[in-house]
């Protein structure tokens, strides 16, 4: 079982590096809809290599199933929130930087 | 491990209800709460209480903020400045709140064995729940069966509840051929996300209500998290096509029906010839009267709980669409 | 390997402040409700590993309510923000 536990602990290590990443990542980018992206980093890839992490740790039972069930959900629903998030926020007005530097000019050239 | 998580946890409860109190946009007031109760539910998850976490979970952050988000949509977003200086509403605070640790010095130390309130009652359901009772988790046996009568109690409060909302807001139905099919129209992604998630949220509801007797769970969680599916697909597609769903002359029906359904288990246990609620009248062999009895009156909890949330929220949502629909 | 999930669980914890941290200063409304969204599946997260950490793993029915209550609460803003339009 040593392998096991060595693989596990490989994979949790590496969701903890990319959920921190996508945690900085958060306070880092520039504009909203980048910002989405980092987060959405933390909800698949890091979900994916944590629970991954945790399936190796039970030995088959409900745990098993009950992991992946929330696997499943999180990989169906998370990235709907996220599309959701910048599409209503695209609805409401926002901005993305390049437009916003775009209008800036254009208020520059005209005034 | 366990005491740093708990540290950790309460103080970023503390900082969350700061932030929430200089915020003048309850938008974001509304939001800040839902972080507070998922906070809360997880310190309740390290303090071992599995149920509570549970009902918090599922009422405090997903019905709560829907209903406060249907009323901000109602009403304004932004909280009006107050005139007056908050000098002395914070003496008071302080000085009550000095008064109340003043008080907690004298209780026992916090989880001791030898504390009053784990003397009298406690070490009797704990040992004798197996027994008599017969299931793996005890506080569903507590709950259902030796504090049954507080269980009826809390299931007429919920319905109560439904009826105080229902006849002071109402269910407003428009003539059906005017109203147009509200929803969110230009979201694909979420129509065919929500038809796939709805029936696994079902099951899920159903699996916690029946194995509420072997894991956390019971009729409450069970009840809310159904009445949540439908408030996904209400959200999705708009109160008309849920209405087709289920009406709420039916959820009115489910109301009453969840409470007779508890009653009567009582009545019928009297009727056998013991108390109110005695399950051990309800078939030969005890043990097995306990199970029938808990399992019936852990489906009325249900039934009540889903239909008294389903018609707070069918009450809040009609007004809303009613004076928005776009 | 109950260090590497101690390492892990106090990881996400981090990741739940930042969060947190990023919903209390946000620059426009929509930050706020990106970093609630992002607490709640973080709390998913961190609830398995810390099942697994205290050796109950019966706490996973309270993550996939977590992750259901998210998703509808996420759901529910959206239709809030087709109703009104944000201050900003």
């Amino acid at each position: 079982m040593l392998i096991l536990d060595i693989v596990s602990a490989l994979l949790l290590i590496a969701g903890g590096f990319f959920g921190l990443s996508g945690a900085i990542g958060l306070f880092k980018f520039p504009d909203f809809y980048t910002r989405v992206h980092s987060a959405s980093v933390t909800d698949s890839i890091a979900v994916i290599l944590i629970m991954g992490g945790l399936l190796l740790q039970t030995s088959f039972d409900i745990n098993t199933a009950k992991l992946l069930f929330i696997m499943l959900f999180l990989m169906l629903t998370s990235p709907t929130a996220s599309h959701a998030l910048a599409k209503s926020a695209r609805h409401g007005g926002l901005a993305s930087m390049a437009e916003a530097k775009m209008d800036e000019q254009e208020n520059n050239n005209n005034g | 491990m366990a005491e740093f998580i708990n540290l950790a946890l309460l103080a970023l409860l503390a900082l969350t209800a700061l932030r929430i109190i200089f915020l003048k946009d309850l938008f974001s007031v509304v939001m800040l709460f839902g972080i507070y109760s998922f906070l809360s539910a997880s310190i309740f998850l390290n303090l071992d209480a599995v149920d509570v976490a549970f009902t918090e979970a599922s009422v405090g952050a997903g019905i709560s903020t829907v209903l406060m988000l249907g009323t901000l949509a109602l009403t304004g977003r932004k909280e009006k400045a107050s005139k007056h200086s908050s000098c002395l509403p914070l003496v008071v605070v302080c000085v009550t709140g000095a008064v109340l640790i003043y008080g907690t010095l004298d209780m026992p130390p916090f989880g001791d064995p030898n504390n009053p309130a784990h003397q009298h009652v406690a070490p009797r359901y704990i040992e004798e729940s197996l027994k008599e009772v017969g299931l793996p988790n005890m506080v569903t046996s507590v709950l259902a069966s030796y504090r049954g009568f507080d269980t009826l109690g809390e299931v007429v409060v919920v319905f109560a509840a439904a009826i105080g909302v229902l006849s002071l807001l109402g269910i407003r139905r428009q003539k059906d051929e005017l109203v147009a099919d509200t929803g969110l129209k230009e979201h694909r992604v979420l129509h065919v996300i929500a038809k796939l998630i709805i029936p696994l949220i079902i099951l899920f509801a159903l699996y916690v209500q029946f194995h509420g007797d072997f894991g956390p769970g019971g009729g409450f969680q069970a009840g809310v998290i159904a009445a949540a599916a439908f408030i996904l697909y209400t959200l999705v597609f708009g109160l008309k096509r849920t209405f087709v769903v289920v009406s709420p002359k039916f959820l009115a029906w489910m109301a009453s029906i969840g409470v007779l359904v508890y009653a009567c288990v009582g009545l019928f246990s009297m009727f056998k010839g013991g108390q109110f609620l005695d399950y051990n009248q309800l078939a030969a062999d005890p043990i097995a009267g306990q199970h029938y009895g808990i399992i019936i009156i852990e489906l009325g909890v249900g039934i009540t709980v889903f239909a008294a949330m389903l018609s707070i929220f069918y009450a809040f949502e009609s007004q809303v669409e009613r004076s928005n629909v776009q | 390997m109950t260090v590497v999930l101690s390492a892990v669980c106090i990881t996400i914890l981090i990741v739940m402040a930042l969060a947190m941290a990023r919903a209390f200063n946000a620059k426009t409304v929509y930050d706020r409700i990106l970093g609630v969204n992002m607490f709640g599946t973080k709390t998913v997260l961190f609830i398995a590993a810390s099942g697994f950490l205290m050796g109950r793993p019966d706490f996973l029915d309270i993550a996939i309510v977590y992750a259901l209550i998210n998703f509808i609460g996420m759901i529910a803003v959206l239709r809030f923000f087709e109703y009104t339009a944000p201050i900003e």
